[in-house]
């Protein structure tokens, strides 16, 4: 369960964004470029600070402005997987899946070393440092590093974005598996139609800050696809190749 | 001719004090140049600029004025050198101590500034994302900034380092120029070159200078490739 409204001043640019996702599975922040899809889970994450709302993920409050709350990010069991990897560089990769895993309490781990190399097949790379990685091996690294600190929750920040296609191909499987592997859902940060179709559950859409239409991602398609929502200047800037795409799926 | 390559007792004895002093100017300048540089780097706040001109004001200052400044604040009779001596039994009159501070506060300048490109360099979404894997801000500082930041630290510490070897002003201002105390290797050139006969001595304690900043400069290059090394993988 994940209950989000949040609304902050950036300069003259305002993010007033609130949804709400009811089961574990990949959540999709859908937008174009600068609608403040990052800033949004930025502020989930802890890392910005909302002017005001309240942010909930599964029953734990971690940012109430009414209520005065507002956890710092090392205390929200919230792994955040970025675009650039942001792999420790004086760290080996084995040294970065360990970071956060040592600081997690051991009550609290529901997932172990071998298990996450294995499941992301990083066992070669574990003494390598980050530099002599490759762009899908880096995120592959870095996706196993927030798993094992055990979150509540994972942010994914367009982490297939750096990468080409092959790569791409290489690293999607993973992030399908892991919502039902783990029982830990995702907020999934996107501008591509193809990762939704492949990837989400819930989608969430948004436009020049604001979210302006959420729920169930095969509603969502078709309202995408056929209806008002789409003749909005929200949509109809991205999607040209957005809605080739959908309707290119829907007639194959 | 071995004779030659040997140190005489009263060049050991210069040598020796030189690198202790010098020695202790870095260690203790070390924290506080680090802290100064990170608040310089991340924080902004009003008298900032005060600050950073209040750090670099040893650079721009005739040495003299710094020492004087010193002895008047720190000496046995200043407010700040009889309130040490009174609380924690701390003297810098007149001693090596004395020399010590008088060096780290003339390096001061050069440690922080080495010390602040390198924190300016570091991505702090590293840093952010240390927070994110559990990470307490204290916490992220030891274990991403302060060994990313490595290369600038040793560079500072060099510069600092050799800036102390060659203090001069500042040190015979504040702590005068006492054999065994604070009769450093150029307080003992300086001393050399005002006797007749000390030319020959003089330029053997030249030449022994010459050789310590180069091997101070030698080793704080591979160091730094040694580093660069073993970021790049």
């Amino acid at each position: 369960m994940l209950d989000i409204q949040v609304v902050r001043q950036q300069g003259s640019f305002q993010v007033d964004a609130a949804f709400q996702a009811q089961n574990a599975g990949i959540t999709a922040l859908f937008g174009l470029s600068g609608a403040g899809k990052t800033s949004v889970i930025n502020m989930v994450a802890g890392l910005i600070r909302p002017d005001r709302g309240r942010i909930v993920v599964e029953d734990r409050v971690l940012f109430d402005s009414d209520r005065g709350i507002d956890q710092p990010p090392e205390k929200r069991s919230i792994g955040y997987i970025f675009q650039d990897g942001r792999l420790f560089p004086h760290l080996t990769v084995r040294g970065n899946l360990t970071y956060g895993r040592k600081l997690t309490s051991r009550s609290l781990r529901f997932i172990g070393l071998d298990q996450v190399v294995g499941l992301l097949g990083i066992e070669p790379l574990l003494d390598r440092r980050p530099a002599k990685l490759s762009g899908g091996e880096k995120q592959r690294v870095a996706i196993g590093r927030a798993l094992l600190t055990s979150p509540r929750l994972l942010l994914m920040d367009e982490p297939l974005s750096s990468l080409d296609e092959p790569r791409k191909e290489e690293v999607l499987p993973f992030i399908g598996k892991l919502p039902r592997a783990f029982m830990i859902p995702i907020l999934y940060v996107t501008h591509s139609v193809s990762e939704i179709q492949r990837l989400a559950d819930t989608l969430v859409l948004m436009h020049a800050g604001k979210s302006i239409g959420a729920g169930d991602v095969n509603e969502m398609m078709s309202r995408i696809e056929c209806q008002s929502i789409i003749r909005s200047d929200a949509v109809r800037a991205h999607t040209i190749t957005g809605w080739r795409n959908c309707r290119d799926s829907s007639t194959s | 001719m071995m004779e030659a390559f040997s140190l005489t007792a009263l060049e050991a004895e210069a040598l020796r004090l030189s690198l202790w002093v010098s020695g202790w100017a870095v260690i203790g300048s070390l924290p506080a140049g680090i802290g100064v540089a990170w608040v310089l780097a991340r924080l902004k706040f009003p008298g900032k600029v005060l600050l950073d001109g209040l750090v670099h004001l040893p650079l721009v200052l005739p040495p003299v004025v710094t020492g004087y400044t010193l002895l008047v604040l720190m000496g046995k009779n200043g407010p700040l050198g009889s309130l040490l001596q009174n609380t924690i039994g701390l003297s810098f009159s007149f001693n090596w101590k004395g020399a010590a501070l008088a060096s780290a506060l003339m390096a001061f300048p050069l440690l922080v500034r080495a010390v602040r490109l390198s924190i300016e360099a570091v991505d702090q979404g590293l840093e952010a994302a240390a927070r994110t894997l559990g990470a307490r801000p204290l916490r992220v500082f030891f274990t991403v900034t302060l060994p990313l930041i490595m290369p600038g630290v040793l560079a500072g510490v060099i510069l600092c380092f050799a800036r102390s070897l060659g203090e001069f002003g500042a040190t015979i201002t504040f702590v005068s120029n006492i054999p065994g105390q604070t009769r450093t290797l150029p307080l003992a050139l300086y001393t050399l070159t005002q006797v007749p006969s000390g030319e020959a001595a003089a330029l053997r304690l030249c030449s022994i200078s010459v050789v310590l900043a180069l091997l101070a400069l030698v080793a704080s290059e591979l160091l730094a490739r040694h580093l660069d090394r073993r970021l790049k993988g």
